[in-house]
């Protein structure tokens, strides 16, 4: 039998996550989705689709006679809402938590990296699915490029990674625009503790052209010389791992390498001259449609990596 | 016309960053940031041209941090006020809380011009630690006048004491420049001021800033011999002299800035700052000055034409920020041969 599912948050990621349970999910069904706003988008489609809903956060949804039903729960809503939430959860143990905002309490979880036995070792990632209450998401634009930055990392010696995130502004809700940089701060420490580079670095930019862009992602690495057809084909494999729980994930481009040389190194803060081998790839995340349309890739990587490990982390 | 005193900011050492791919050597910076203080401007910008840890990949790394170049300016300043910038996406409010303990008392947030919003966190956090904060709408051509007045409002209701039209791609033309002005003196309080950044890739650098003024702007932006990214900036001994010979006062020497643009500056160019073939495409075409030294890196790089690139990425709707996107439309024109 499905386990149950509560979503907090009837935001563009909240919604987006929902559609995905109700239509994919061969594990999970749709308990609740928890809103603050009655009058939200997110919660009028979850009436019409016959989904239980609340109105009043948290709290409210613990006082519901449907709450001792729920397996798991997800929290699409901010860093700042989600240490609320999960104090009021953890008081119930059996209840496992994917928290999609960038508050970050539990350890990072990138499904294609933290799941990969080799890389979960090599990394030191100490992934424990069944035990760990709560796994934090990174960032959309975490989703889309640690896979890439561990595919470096499992060939060579990652001394520096740096991403760039570009995303539709229309695909931006206002939780997103008000903590730009609890998103560059975010993936820039995941792309240090799961990508495994000495330093990492992140940026997002929010384009506004009409029609929307899909969303591109870029990924620069600086490891130690190595086998550029070892890392080719270690980056090939890590998309297509990606590709299982995202289907819109691409490489845009054939990958890119360039030596750094010795007499000419680059001067990284944090970590000062560097030399070896530049890797860029170039990638697109072109969305489901689930909620939003298909340049949203940005929601569909974060709701699509949630949803697999909200799945593993209930099997018994 | 208003002959009350304008705000002179010189961008040599932040924009500037972009036509030296942000090498500038610290004892150099230095040595410049004085004289500027000397010749009378009113503020000196600091950063990586990207603003605050703008060293990158993506963007180019700079000779030092933007902490190493700071380091030791503010003592050494007697009248300008030490300025910086940040780019939400790229900086963050840390680097800005770094910046201010290193004596920078004034900070411009930059955003994107339809998305002023992300600009929030940021000049909130300024003006609590004391700053006097401007906002700084980016790519202001793309956006119509009372849009890009509406996005101004934005930033004034966060806390923002100036507000920017930013013609970072050096598109506008002087009606454009005018409309803008209108459109913020009827949407913005009387308290809030205006300030205009040129780029001079259609060579309108002076007369925009100009036009600019003579329309309420009271902050000007300008750059010894115009260094900055594409074909430069508005050039402040240029627009210094112009600003005299119209009797409008300022408190800058145009015979010492002359000096330091041509004695100090010019030497330092590997690649001319001028109106030339790629600088008026960027113009042209309406795209992000910064663009051009990495555009020219994947045109050699891939053996394409500069200009192609740049109106290929124009015709994209590339904002500030996308230059991962240049080696992009690169490979897109390689494998299209």
């Amino acid at each position: 039998m499905k386990k149950k599912a509560a979503i907090i948050g009837s935001g563009n990621i909240g919604t987006d996550l929902m559609i995905k349970i109700i239509r994919n999910s061969p594990a999970l069904t749709m308990g609740c989705l928890v809103g603050i706003d009655p009058n939200s988008d997110g919660l009028a489609r979850a009436q019409r689709m016959g989904i239980e809903i609340c109105s009043t956060g948290i709290d409210g949804l613990i006082q519901m006679p449907i709450w001792s039903e729920i397996d798991v729960i997800f929290d699409a809503t901010s860093a700042k809402a989600h240490h609320y939430n999960f104090d009021k959860i953890k008081a119930f143990p059996t209840k496992k938590v994917v928290d999609l905002t960038p508050a970050a309490i539990g350890p990072y979880m990138i499904p294609a990296v933290n799941l990969d036995a080799e890389l979960n070792q090599k990394l030191g990632l100490n992934t424990d699915l069944h035990h760990t209450l709560n796994y934090n998401m990174v960032t959309c634009g975490g989703q889309a490029t640690i896979p890439i930055v561990a595919a470096v990392s499992r060939i060579a010696h990652v001394y520096y990674g740096e991403i760039v995130a570009s995303i539709a502004s229309k695909s931006a809700g206002p939780g997103t625009r008000a903590n730009i940089d609890e998103f560059t701060q975010t993936t820039a420490e995941a792309i240090q503790h799961v990508g495994g580079a000495d330093r990492g670095k992140a940026i997002i930019v929010l384009n506004p052209a009409e029609p929307p862009l899909v969303m591109r992602d870029t990924v620069f690495t600086l490891s130690e010389p190595s086998d550029r057809e070892k890392i080719r084909a270690s980056i090939h494999a890590m998309v297509a791992e990606v590709q299982r729980y995202v289907p819109g994930y691409s490489l845009h481009q054939e990958i890119q390498f360039d030596d750094i040389p010795e007499e000419n190194p680059v001067f990284i803060e944090g970590i000062g001259y560097k030399y070896g081998l530049k890797t860029t790839v170039l990638l697109q995340v072109i969305g489901a449609g689930h909620y939003l349309p298909e340049y949203a890739g940005n929601l569909d990587i974060m709701t699509s990596a949630a949803l697999a490990i909200g799945e593993k982390m209930i099997e018994s | 016309m208003s002959k009350k005193q304008v705000y002179i900011q010189d961008v040599t050492l932040r924009d500037g960053m972009h036509a030296i791919r942000h090498q500038y050597d610290k004892k150099r910076l230095k040595d410049i940031a004085i004289g500027l203080d000397k010749a009378g401007v009113d503020a000196i910008e600091i950063a990586h041209g990207d603003g605050l840890s703008g060293g990158s990949f993506n963007y180019g790394f700079g000779a030092h941090t933007d902490w190493d170049w700071l380091e030791g300016i503010a003592a050494e300043l007697n009248h300008a006020v030490l300025t910086t910038l940040l780019l939400p996406g790229i900086g963050t409010i840390d680097d800005l809380k770094k910046a201010h303990a290193l004596g920078v008392k004034s900070v411009r947030i930059a955003t994107h011009c339809t998305e002023a919003d992300v600009s929030k966190q940021h000049i909130e956090a300024a003006k609590k630690l004391g700053m006097d904060v401007g906002g700084f709408l980016m790519m202001a051509h793309m956006n119509e006048p009372q849009k890009l007045a509406e996005q101004a409002q934005l930033m004034e209701s966060y806390g923002a004491d100036c507000v920017y039209i930013t013609d970072s791609a050096g598109a506008l033309m002087m009606d454009g420049v005018i409309d803008r002005m209108k459109a913020f003196q009827d949407t913005l309080s009387d308290d809030t001021e205006i300030g205009i950044h040129c780029h001079h890739n259609l060579s309108l650098g002076v007369a925009n800033t100009i036009v600019a003024m003579q329309h309420g702007a009271t902050r000007l932006d300008a750059s010894l011999s115009g260094m900055g990214a594409g074909a430069g900036n508005c050039p402040l001994e240029v627009l210094i002299a112009v600003l005299n010979k119209m009797g409008q006062a300022t408190q800058a020497d145009v015979n010492q800035l002359m000096d330091l643009a041509d004695d100090v500056i010019r030497p330092l160019q590997e690649r001319p700052v001028r109106v030339d073939r790629e600088t008026l495409s960027l113009g042209y075409a309406g795209v992000y000055s910064s663009f051009l030294l990495h555009s020219e890196r994947a045109a050699q790089k891939y053996g394409l034409n500069t200009a192609d690139i740049l109106q290929e990425l124009g015709r994209r709707k590339m904002v500030g920020g996308q230059e991962d996107m240049i080696v992009d439309v690169a490979l897109d024109m390689v494998n299209k041969k």
